[in-house]
């Protein structure tokens, strides 16, 4: 029984971070068509500068060492999201409507950025180490643990999507948003600024990737192909999951998690991945655009 | 009167691709005079990597489909000729990799890998097989676009697992290699490594008069127009699904052939070989080639890589940021690639010549 409980958790946990990188991606790419391959390298950006945020708390001042994570997360939040807004303003905006294109040029992005990070940092890992309050876990009973690192970024997750469900469907950048989403044309025409949206859209969406990177710092250690690792699940939550819609996003990023880590537990780690890309592919047999999208009557789309 | 010059300047350029693909040729048969054997063994490889790219821009140039796992058909094609080799090299006895592992004998379908006709129809074919299954799955519900580059992407990461994973029959993250000879005489002799690169000469040229025959014909202005509209190829009653299919089938089988020469020469076939990273490499090279034409994807697989390997001797840093920059500004401002822009310059030429004789 106990087993069962910690493989469910397990899978949650997984599912969590697959969400939270994949929320912005599955937004930018339903805002603008443009794949950004570059993601995960925000992750690694957010990683970085958790670990960065680390470094000064050990500097100045030891004592406060413990808070140095609650800052760490907007840190990471702000400085991915500042970097995407620069990566929007000079590569991404000549590739509109050029979803091919921008894989490729976006796969450019990440292999100067990796290289970047690279020549900064070194090529070996970085260890960050979690605050005390993080250590230990929540013990269910006798020989069941959850891990206060793996619940804490959980709600980090949550309060993530919640946001995220407030901003798009609750405030009028969110409308702005959305209705971009459904028809840019019309929304032109109705007075919205689509490049703005479209600027700030994808400065959020790589500020997310930020706080996904930072989360991972808590998981193990971190190196410049912290991203790379994490990107192809992550298209596939976005395939799965629809395009444009945080239910669809959610949804992907639950079943590729628990199906990964169930699948894991009664085969290996090998095929449990072949197994989930089947099963992924049998799903589209029956559902070609995922499981949420924007129903539209354009036929290129 | 319009629809003729026209028509002269397709075959124009048509003759010009000729010549420039010629020129290629003889030079590359005529290099083993002036390389050392080191540098005829590295072109050797940019050959097998050349014939990859046709098949490549045949999806991706022509048709407009981009897969972004090309390293499996690849790969598939490469293990299927190490098989062989493995199995000469083993003389009979189990792989070396093999009883390491603890198998006890050989696998059932290592068996027929003995014989090398075999493993080169095989190599072909497996590589075909899968990419007709993807391409049914996948095509026939109309999941195209991104969708499709990403499930591409997916198999290859699959596949590298797996390949990882089954230690046992895979040679697992070492790959295949140590291979000893090819149908009788050594892999380490001079001459051998002469003839196989010969071989590989030959059956580019192959590779390359096939495909460009094929996107002459019909069928290549079928797989332009769906890359340019493809519900417009299926309101006037073509099933874009079967060309997709096909031309899919046929790219992977062209990789597949890629990988049996690549191995032999090379000495080495991993799974790093067929993984995410090569596998978007090879489309750079088709980019800064110059897609949707045949001679630009020769161009670039030879030209990217000789740059490689001559850059990342020295300075692998460099490398890195070099392909990565190279990938955004090809993208964002030379998407026709060399072959574009040595098109746009001659075109520009010919006109000012026209000028001045008026």
């Amino acid at each position: 029984m106990g087993t069962y409980i910690l493989q469910i958790f397990n899978g949650i946990s997984v599912s969590s971070i697959l969400m939270l990188a994949a929320l912005g991606l599955a937004i930018t790419f339903g805002l603008m068509k443009v794949i950004n391959m570059a993601h995960g390298e925000f992750i690694m950006i957010g990683a970085y500068v958790t670990y960065l945020v680390q470094n000064l708390f050990i500097h100045l001042d030891k004592s406060l060492f413990g808070l140095y994570f609650v800052l760490a997360i907007p840190a990471s939040f702000v400085v991915a999201a500042f970097i995407g807004f620069v990566l929007e303003g000079t590569v991404i905006r000549h590739l509109y409507n050029r979803p091919l294109d921008s894989i490729l040029a976006t796969w450019g992005v990440s292999l100067v950025l990796q290289q970047l990070a690279r020549s900064i940092f070194g090529a070996p890992n970085v260890d960050v180490k979690s605050p005390g309050w993080l250590e230990g876990g929540l013990v269910l009973h006798q020989g069941l643990q959850l891990p206060y690192k793996r619940l804490f970024i959980i709600a980090l997750v949550i309060t993530c999507i919640l946001g995220m469900f407030v901003l798009l469907y609750k405030s009028k950048t969110g409308r702005r948003i959305r209705a971009v989403m459904q028809n840019r044309e019309m929304a032109e025409s109705m007075g919205i600024n689509t490049r703005r949206v479209d600027a700030y859209t994808f400065a959020i969406g790589s500020g997310l990737a930020g706080i996904a990177g930072c989360a991972l710092t808590l998981l193990g250690s971190i190196g410049s192909t912290l991203g790379t690792n994490y990107i192809v699940d992550t298209f596939m939550v976005v395939v799965l999951g629809g395009v444009g819609k945080l239910i669809g996003t959610v949804a992907g990023g639950l079943f590729i998690g628990t199906a990964n880590t169930t699948l894991e537990f009664y085969t290996n780690t090998s095929l449990a991945k072949v197994l989930v890309f089947l099963l992924i592919i049998t799903f589209l047999q029956w559902r070609p655009k995922g499981l949420f999208n924007i129903s539209s009557r354009s036929l290129d789309e | 009167m319009i629809l003729c010059s026209m028509f002269d300047a397709r075959s124009l350029e048509n003759s010009k691709e000729k010549l420039v693909f010629s020129v290629i040729i003889l030079g590359l048969v005529l290099a083993p005079l002036f390389l050392s054997d080191f540098r005829i063994n590295l072109l050797g490889k940019f050959i097998a990597y050349a014939i990859l790219a046709i098949g490549l821009d045949l999806i991706w140039g022509f048709t407009g489909i981009l897969s972004l796992g090309h390293g499996v058909f690849f790969g598939l094609g490469a293990y299927c000729m190490a098989m062989y080799l493995k199995l000469e090299a083993a003389n009979g006895k189990l792989p070396d990799f093999m009883s390491w592992s603890g198998l006890e004998g050989l696998p059932w379908f290592w068996k027929p890998f003995s014989n090398s006709i075999f493993a080169l129809v095989m190599a072909i074919l497996v590589p075909s097989i899968l990419a007709f299954f993807i391409g049914f799955l996948t095509f026939k519900n109309r999941i195209r676009g991104v969708y499709f580059s990403i499930l591409s992407q997916a198999l290859a990461i699959i596949f590298v697992t797996l390949f990882i994973g089954q230690q046992a029959y895979t040679g697992g993250t070492n790959g295949l290699t140590n291979y000893k000879s090819i149908l009788g005489s050594a892999l380490s002799n001079g001459s051998t490594k002469l003839v196989l690169y010969y071989i590989s000469i030959g059956i580019l040229v192959l590779v390359y008069v096939f495909c460009s025959v094929l996107v002459k014909r019909r069928l290549g202005r079928i797989l332009v127009a769906i890359r340019d509209g493809e519900n417009r190829v299926r309101f006037s009653g073509y099933n874009p699904t079967t060309y997709k299919i096909f031309v899919y089938c046929l790219s992977a089988g062209i990789a597949g052939l890629a990988g049996a020469i690549f191995v032999p020469q090379v000495g080495i076939i991993s799974p790093a070989e067929m993984g995410i990273v090569p596998s978007i490499e090879m489309i750079i090279w088709v980019a800064i080639g110059g897609r949707g034409t045949l001679i630009g994807a020769v161009i670039g697989a030879i030209l990217v890589n000789a740059l490689k390997s001559g850059i990342s001797e020295s300075f692998p840093d460099v490398w890195s940021y070099f392909i990565g920059l190279a990938f955004i500004f090809i993208v964002l401002f030379m998407p026709n690639g060399i072959v574009g822009l040595a098109k746009k310059i001659t075109r520009k030429v010919s006109k000012q010549a026209l000028h001045t004789n008026h």
